[in-house]
Parts: C-alpha cells; structure tokens; sequence
C-alpha cells in the first residue's frame, strides 16, 4: 500500500492481477465448456476425430459466426438486429436476379455484399435518424426484406450459380482448412481489434454502458450506431454470399431463423443482452461451441428440432449457472 | 447561525427569503398552534417511536454499518448526519426492509420487530420519501397516493370514486394544488414530493424518512416542504431527515445522530450543539465552510450568447461571460438554466440566436461539436449524464479525449492511464485504484471525475449544473476550491447553482432567470441573497397584488 501521509497520493493504475481476472473470466468456462463437448463427442462417435469431420464443424458456424460478431457490436450498445437472416434472403435473391440478368462472379460478390450494406443503412437510418427502437424497427425490416424476397422469386428457386461462385462457400484454402473458416478468421481478428483495440471500441462500450452520459460526453453516439447497423448488414451480406455459393441456390426461404442463432451465438458468448459488456473472444468460443454441438449430435443422427432444444438448453444452462452459483456463495455467507 | 432559536419555531433569522410564503401557506393549515405542539412534545419526549440498537452491515469487502443505534420519537424531526459513504443510505435500506441487518435490534414502541421485506416496513408504518422519488410516472395521482391500500367497495374491488376524493382531500389539507386525477408525469419533481408526503399520511405512517428531500427543490420549494414537515410533526410522525445543508438541519431538526464511517459518532439537541461541534463530528476534523477567496483579473469576453430563444423552454437569452469569470446562474427549478446550458452544450437546438466564442460564430449541433470548439458541460445529473456507471475511472476520463491519447484511431492504455492520473489527483480524487469502477465512488468523488474528464479536454468555457448537488461537504469544498483554480488559469466558468451560499460565495456576476426569460444581471459584490429570492421568484410582483 502507498504511504497515505506521504504528500504525492498516487493511484495505482488497477489492483487486480490481470492474470487472475483472466483465469476467471467468462471466456475460461467457453474453453472447458468447448473442451467438454470436444471430448463427449469423440467418446460419442468413431467419425468425430477425423480432420474432414471437424472440417466440416466449420460449415456449420462460420457464416452465422461472421454476423455474430458485427451484432455482438450492436447488442453491446444496446440495440438490436433481428433482419440480419431476412438481409441474407434478400441478398441471395437480388444475386439470383443478377445471375439471370449474366452476372459473373465478382458482380455478384458486390450485389451481395451491396445489398446488405443497403439494408443495414436503411435500418441505421430508421434506429438514429428517426429514432425509432431497433428491435421493432428491425422486427419490421424482417418481414419486409423477406417478404421483397418472396415477391421475386415466389415459389421458384435460382440455380446455375457458376463453378467459381461456389467455391465461397465450398472450397478449400489448404487440404481441410476451408475459405468459410479462413474469412471467420481473418473477421474475427479484425473484430477484435475495432471493438477492444481501437477508440471506436471504446466508444461502443461507452454507449452500451450509459447513451445517455455517452452523448454528453462528446460521443457521436448516433454515428456510432449508424455504423454499427451498416456493419451487421455488411457482415449478412457477406454471409449471403458464402451460404448462397455452399447451398447452389436461392430459395425465399434461405436462412430462415439465422437470427435467433445468431443472437444465441453472442449472448452465450457473454455478451450483456443489456448492452455494456461482452467480448470477441467470448463470441468466437461460443460460435466454436455451437458447431461442436450441431457437429456432434449431427453425426449421432439427432434430428435438426432435438438440436435445437439442446442449444436452447446450453443457453439457459449457461447463463444460469454463474448466476446460481453467485446466489448460493450469497446464502453461505 | 440560528442555533439559539428552537428549530420548530418558525425563524426569520435563517429564513430571509419567503417568509412571507411561508405565512401564506401557514394559513391554510389546520389551525393548532404552536402551544398544543409544545404541550404534545413535552409530554412525549422520554419514549422514542422507534429505536435502533447494535445494528451492523458488512457487504463483501466494505463495513458499511457498525454497531450503530438511533431514535426516532413522535412528532420531532432527528436529522441523520454524515458524509456520502458514512452508511446513512445503508440504514434507510434496513428501516425500510430492503436490506437486512447483520446484527442488531429494532424497536417499534418497545417491542422488537422484524423488517424482511418492504411491504413489512410499511407495515408497521414505515414510509420513506427518497431523493428520487419512487413513485410511477403512469399512474395517477391518487393511484400513487393509494398504491397497495386503495379503499375496496363491497365488491372488492377498488372503489376509484372514494379513492380519488380521499386523494384530494389529503393534498388540498396540504395546500398541494395538485389534481388527484392528473397523471404524475405531468408533475415536476416538487410536486412529486408532495405526492409523496400525501402518500405517507395516507398509509398512517407513524415513522418517515426524509432521504435529502431537497436535493432537487427550490428554494420556494424547499419552503413549502418546511410546512409539510410541521404539519407532520403536528400529526405526531417521527421524522427522520437525511441533508447535507446545515441551514436546513438547524431549520426543522429537533435532534440529530451523526455518522462518519459506518458508526455513530454523536447525537443530541440541535438546539444545544453548535454546527461546528456538527461539522467536526461529521469529518472527523474541523472544516472552514468558507468560500475561498481569490483575486483574478477578469479580462475579455470569451463566450457571448444573445437572443438565444427555444420553443419551449426559453426566451430570447443573452448574457457574456469573461476570461477568468464565474458567472452564476440563479433561478427556481423550472426557470430554464439548465436548458439554456444544454443549447450551448448542443444537446437541443435553439430556434433563434446567437452564440459568439472568441470571436467565431458557433452553432453546436451535437455536444460533440460543442467540445471541439471548448465548451464543456457538467451536467446536474450526474449517475444518468455525467457518469458511465459502469466503466473504471481511467476509462470515463479519457473518453472525449480518445483522439489526444490514441495514435491513428488505436488506444495507447499508457497514454490514458497518465492522463487520468493528472486529472484526477489535481483533484483530489479518492478511489482505491485508476480502474475502480466509477459506480461505487461516493457522488463528491464521481463529480470529481466527471470535472477531471473535461478539464483533460482542456477547454476555454465549463459550464456547471449544480456541481455540488448531493455531494459531501469535504467534496464541494474541494469542488469550490478546484473552481477557483480555474478561473486563476483563465478558464471561463458557467455555474448553474439553486443555492444560495454557493451562487453569492462563488459567482463574480450573477444572470437571475424565471420562466425562461433572464431577469437580470448583477454584479456580485455584496449582493443581499433576498434581492436574488425575490428576483427569482418574481414576489414584489406578488405582493403588490
């Protein structure tokens, strides 16, 4: 401790060992949560420990992975996005539109990714600009990017997209590391820098924490989320890409659901659904640990619904259990 | 000042402004004078209402009470004393059940009882009116007043017609003026006190607790409150009221129980302890409450605001202030002060009006804006716009100063850490480390972060909302102090102030607003505080009527 009766008080910089604040963080229980799981499915099922196998565990998260980390951005300033599956379908048709219309490959990357960044600014600009909530204003643009894309395509489909197309949402880097993985990568380094490197970070976490106090404190809170609506649409464009180049085709009803994945993804993660607190880190464990779950009881022949109640129960169980544990340290003491 | 007179008497000496509202409003009160009040408390002195006894409460990590006791009798007011932090909040949690004692014995009338929840409190008459005051924006009025023990017809259900006249005659015994039927958004905060004094002699509360009553009011306001409390000591309630102004607590307070640090440290009869005894009690050391003295030069006009007008709030307000100025800004709550400083700051936008800074035209469109130019404001409410409840210390300073201690948009932690510690020790600031949450400082010391966030920014204007609002008296002394400081070095100072010490103490000039408009300008140089009441509060106008 300082000499208080010395006359220059000087305030430590922080007193908890960063190392101990680590150990026990959040992200320490993803790890063994996702080496549970790692280790279950390998006694479960003689396929698992193949590198193709777990290669494709990287199919089954990759692009929900890549919006999950843009909306981890959204949920920390305390907003939300629920179009982002609805953008994808919205996405996928106009790059089937263009294909009719001849479109090569990278036309169709830029309608894609073009259109995403479309949708989320039109979100953006109903959240900030008229100040509407974001979970109905995208509940709203849920239905009306889908329904756009039903009007298109009706009960028809796109097909034909061609080779080089698919191989975003096919091909191979490097023997069994796929593109999906190598951009989930690359995203989430980049993630990790923009919200925990950088002052724009900084700034999220601020709003998330109190807009109001942030506003006065000279944050441009608006811009702030502007962009942030405009990244989770570019990062659902760029997903409609993969999904539209693995799948060949583009039915109106192409990811549907995606969001509540998504959302699912980010708050396991440790993300507040409040807003203020979450990390990337965190995000990309529990995307990890959704397609060694979805991996696993896929090769155990467990129908889609089953897996679903097992991710929905992860959830709760997750969430609940640090809770539980901090009540029952309460009642001892 | 006033100890000699006794505190329930009304007394003019510490009562130069509204006394004349005061007696107005005295006259619509029952009529049962002072001697029936002093025959009562007599007779009822020996027995408190309630008594406290040992009570301890640790949290994980803090000792916030211990062993501490106090009484409560009927029909007397027994002021809690203590700076932020001495545990005050702690025990109106345990009196009203939300918080249970870790040790320790209360007494209702003798017989010890229990407080598990908060609908127990209220049973066994219990009521609290918080700084803050808990009460739903949505309901009604008289929804508030009966929350819990509406009148029920034989139906069971709730008899609305009953309970909305009930409601009415309680404020109208008040002279509250309020309409039991109106919605309580439409109410400002002192009329929302109100409604919660009618609540509390609704519900036959025998004991209320007062937690800084006036931490929002005016000083009309405040006044008007003073009646109330005499009309509930009238009614044989044991008042337990929590301030940090001594004027007050010499107003109304027949005892007093002091905490510093979780203990109880003294208590007797306001009218036999002088307030220095009080103070050196409360700190632990004998504090000057004096203003500090300062000699600056005054020198050109930085910031100069005409005709600036809003929609609403307020109406063509022009004033200047200079380098090395404080301009003081008095007026009732409601008087537009704090929106005319939100305008300047960027928060709302005027409809017409100018705003001259240095010379150059500025128009702010966001506070943003308004900090790159150099103004900067200290907003009045400091938990919900001063504040990232939330984040550490280092992180709330370093925030609109992002741009100075990154390098190309990345944050340099090094660079955030140094800049805080300047700021923060330049002010005093007391936390155990740079990353302390800035949600479990005391208010006096999260103001003291919010001012150091600004002065990083190094700006030319700081306008200050009610900087010392709520804070202990070793902060606002350190606020006060730390404000001369400033000028010294050629800052521009704004202070939005409701009181009076403060405003004469501090301002070198002073802008009296009332319902939007500036009333006038005065140059400080020993301006009697009667002449800013009666500006503020537009009485000769009243009177002549």
């Amino acid at each position: 401790m300082t000499d208080l009766a010395s006359t220059g008080r000087r305030l430590p910089d922080r007193l908890d060992n960063p190392l101990k604040s680590a150990v026990m963080s959040w992200e320490s229980l993803l790890v063994l949560v996702a080496l549970g799981i790692f280790i279950a499915n390998s006694f479960a099922s003689p396929y698992f420990l193949n590198a193709w196998s777990l290669s494709d565990l990287t199919f089954n998260f990759a692009e929900k992975g890549l919006i999950a980390l843009a909306m981890a951005l959204v949920i920390i300033t305390g907003e939300i996005d629920l179009s982002v599956a609805s953008i994808i379908a919205l996405a996928s048709t106009l790059m089937g539109l263009a294909l009719q219309y001849g479109a090569d490959t990278p036309t169709l990357v830029a309608v894609g990714v073009g259109v995403g960044i479309l949708c989320g600014a039109f979100n953006g600009w109903l959240v900030t600009g008229l100040k509407l909530p974001s979970i109905v204003v995208t509940i709203g643009t849920m239905s009306l990017f889908r329904g756009v894309a039903f009007i298109i395509l009706g009960d028809q489909s796109f097909k034909g997209y061609p080779k080089d197309f698919a191989w975003f949402g096919q091909g191979y880097v490097w023997w069994v590391i796929s593109f999906e993985l190598v951009l989930f990568l690359v995203a989430a380094v980049v993630f990790y820098i923009l919200l925990h490197r950088t002052n724009f970070g900084r700034r999220v976490y601020a709003i998330g924490n109190n807009p109001t106090a942030a506003q006065f404190s000279g944050v441009r809170v608006d811009r702030i989320k502007f962009v942030l609506f405009c990244l989770t649409g570019l990062m659902s464009g760029i997903a409609a890409v993969l999904l539209t180049a693995r799948l060949g085709s583009t039915r109106p009803s192409i990811a549907q659901g995606f969001e509540l994945d998504v959302i699912t993804m980010v708050v396991l993660g440790g993300v507040s659904i409040l807003g203020g607190a979450g990390s990337i880190i965190g995000v990309v464990l529990a995307a990890l640990i959704i397609g060694l779950v979805t991996l696993g009881l896929g090769l155990l022949n467990v129908p889609g619904i089953v897996m679903s109640i097992f991710t929905g129960t992860l959830l709760i169980v997750v969430i609940a259990l640090p809770i539980l544990w901090r009540m029952m340290r309460e009642r001892r003491a | 000042m006033g100890a000699s007179v006794p505190a329930y008497l009304p007394n003019l000496s510490t009562a130069p402004c509204g006394w004349s509202m005061m007696a107005s409003l005295c006259l619509k009160l029952p009529a049962s004078g002072a001697a029936t009040l002093w025959k009562d408390r007599r007779s009822n002195m020996t027995e408190p209402v309630l008594t406290l006894s040992g009570i301890s409460k640790s949290f994980p990590g803090v000792r916030a009470l211990h062993d501490v006791s106090l009484e409560l009798y009927a029909g007397e007011v027994t002021a809690l004393i203590g700076e932020n932090g001495a545990g005050k909040s702690t025990l109106v949690k345990i009196l009203t059940g939300i918080y249970q004692p870790d040790a320790g014995e209360i007494r209702r009338n003798g017989q010890a009882i229990q407080l598990p929840t908060a609908h127990s409190a209220s049973e066994h008459g219990i009521t609290a009116i918080h700084q803050e005051t808990v009460l739903f924006d949505e309901l009604s009025v008289a929804e508030n007043i009966y929350l819990g023990h509406a009148p029920r017809n034989r139906f069971g259900m709730i008899d609305w017609k009953k309970m909305r006249h009930e409601a009415q005659l309680t404020l109208d015994s008040m002279a509250a003026g309020i309409d039991a039927g109106a919605p309580l958004k439409e109410l400002g905060i002192a009329k929302k006190h109100l409604v919660a004094v009618a609540r509390a002699l609704s519900v036959d509360a025998q004991v209320v607790i007062m937690d800084e009553p006036t931490a929002a009011l005016s000083q009309k306001e405040i006044e008007d409150l003073y009646v109330l409390i005499e009309l509930l000591k009238e009614d044989r309630k044991a008042i337990l009221f929590i301030s940090h102004k001594f004027d007050e607590i010499y107003r109304i307070a027949d005892r007093y129980t002091v905490f510093r640090d979780g203990e109880m440290v003294g208590k007797g009869l306001i009218k036999e302890t002088p307030q220095s005894d009080i103070v050196r009690m409360m700190v632990g050391r004998s504090v000057d409450q004096i203003f500090p003295k300062r000699e600056t030069a005054i020198g050109e006009t930085v910031l100069e605001v005409s005709g600036l007008s809003h929609p609403t709030e307020f109406h063509d307000v022009s004033f200047a202030v200079r380098k090395g100025e404080i301009l003081g800004f008095y007026g009732l709550v409601g008087a537009g002060r704090s929106e005319v400083m939100q305008a300047i700051f960027g928060m709302t936008r005027p409809s017409s009006g100018a705003m001259v800074l240095d010379g150059k035209t500025i128009a702010p469109r966001s506070p943003a804006d308004a900090v790159e130019v150099g103004i900067v404001y200290v907003p009045e409410e400091r938990g919900k716009q001063g504040v990232i409840t939330g984040e550490p210390i280092f992180k709330n300073v370093s925030l609109p100063s992002l741009g100075k201690t990154s390098r190309s948009g990345f944050l340099r932690m090094a660079e955030e850490f140094s800049l805080s510690r300047t700021y923060t020790e330049r002010l005093d600031l007391r936390a155990s480390s740079l990353s302390q949450n800035v949600s479990t400082l005391s208010g006096g010391n999260q103001q003291k972060v919010v001012i150091a966030k600004w002065l990083a920014t190094l700006p030319k204007v700081i306008i200050l909302d009610e900087p010392t609002k709520g804070i202990d008296i070793g902060s606002k002394a350190a606020v006060h102090e730390f404000m001369g400081e400033l000028v010294a070095q050629g800052l521009s100072v704004i202070m939005v102030s409701s009181e009076l010490p403060e405003v004469l103490g501090m301002s070198d000039r002073v802008v009296v607003m009332r319902e939007g408009l500036v009333v006038d300008t005065l140059v400080n140089d020993g301006l009697a505080p009667e002449t800013l009441v009666r500006l503020a509060a537009g009485i000769v106008e009243e009177q002549a009527a």
